[in-house]
């Protein structure tokens, strides 16, 4: 599986997602400056957490007009894993990609903390591997963490199971505790906390592990062979990579 | 070709919670000033701009308010428009102000 994880000028925790996927999964990882317009070529790409653009007139306001947010509509179109963590969450907002957006948090005060989640839906390619009502300890490091959304979008998140995760002990204000929330096709999340911040015991946590194992999973069980893929699998082939309950093609 | 400043003011939504805002007006009442009711924060920006005319100076900072420089999903905003003369010297141009309802348009 090939994974991208993007640099924006301002990125901080670029270097702890490439760590963490590649010492979770043992994958390899290219670290994806801002001005790659392509990325048709991975399974899937991690927005990092920091203050991309200084944080400038919004968090996520500038970062999502950079070149490689192209490609990252591209591969949320094509239906490929988008994870935005922190301020990648705050750019998937920004770009239209998640909906709703994240203030300032409700005290003015800067949070880093481990923080107790509860797994609210495990039905996405992110969170497969978490039981639902699960309590995950993740860490939080932010100023502009508050999720924000009108009422109307808030329902619609929660009756259709996009509310990924949730604070059960809320840091920031955030409306109906919202740590993290899924596009509706469910192949983009972004969420506040910082999974790849707890993928080890001496981390004080290593509940974040089964985000990036989720997600190997998932591509790794998908059928569908890549384009430029120079080996074709076989009929025969297919249907031995194909469990019980996946589908065909898309 | 003319140059024109506008004058953007973003503000939060009344329905989105302003803690700045909120801290700013504990301050004045703290400091004896009881009649303040509420306190807002917003951003205003300045856009120096060289347009072909009012209008599509009016246009182009809409487009920009719309796109970049407010977020609809919790910000409205509105401008004025001034013609620009040299340096800091400006005129009004007539009653240009633009206001905007932010909308939830993206998902």
């Amino acid at each position: 599986m090939k994974w991208a994880v993007v640099v924006f000028p301002g990125s901080n925790c670029d270097e702890d997602a490439v760590l963490a996927v590649t010492q979770v999964t043992g994958d390899s990882v290219d670290k994806v400056w801002y001005t790659q317009r392509d990325l048709s070529g991975y399974d899937a790409v991690i927005l990092p957490g920091g203050f991309s653009y200084g944080d400038y007139l919004r968090s996520g306001a500038i970062a999502r007009f950079s070149p490689v947010l192209a490609g990252v509509q591209e591969m949320a179109t094509a239906g490929k894993l988008v994870l935005g963590i922190c301020n990648g969450f705050q750019v998937l907002t920004e770009a239209g990609l998640l909906p709703g957006a994240l203030l300032r948090n409700d005290h003015l005060q800067f949070r880093c903390e481990m923080t107790p989640l509860e797994v609210m839906s495990n039905a996405s390619p992110f969170l497969a591997d978490y039981k639902i009502g699960e309590v995950i300890q993740v860490p939080i490091a932010h100023g502009e963490g508050r999720y924000y959304a009108d009422e109307q979008t808030l329902d619609q998140l929660v009756a259709s199971n996009r509310v990924g995760v949730r604070y059960l002990r809320n840091p920031n204000g955030s409306l109906r505790n919202i740590a993290g929330v899924l596009n509706e096709a469910g192949n983009v999340f972004g969420l506040m906390p910082h999974p790849e911040r707890a993928v080890a015991d001496w981390m004080g946590s290593s509940d974040g592990r089964r985000v990036f194992l989720s997600m190997k999973r998932f591509v790794e069980s998908q059928p569908v062979t890549r384009k430029g893929d120079e080996k074709v699998a076989s009929l025969g082939d297919r249907t031995q990579t194909v469990e019980v309950g996946q589908s065909h093609g898309n | 070709m003319s140059n024109y400043v506008a004058k953007v003011q973003v503000q939060l939504k009344a329905s989105v919670f302003d803690p700045q805002g909120h801290a700013v007006e504990q301050a004045l009442h703290s400091l004896g000033h009881g009649g303040v009711r509420r306190v807002r924060m917003g951003k205003s920006m300045e856009v120096h701009l060289e347009a072909a005319d009012e209008q599509s100076a009016t246009a182009q900072v809409r487009q920009m308010c719309e796109t970049v420089l407010c977020n609809p999903v919790m910000e409205t905003f509105s401008f004025t428009l001034e013609i620009e003369k040299n340096g800091d010297e400006v005129d009004p141009v007539g009653q240009l102000a633009e206001i905007a309802q932010g909308r939830q348009n993206r998902t």
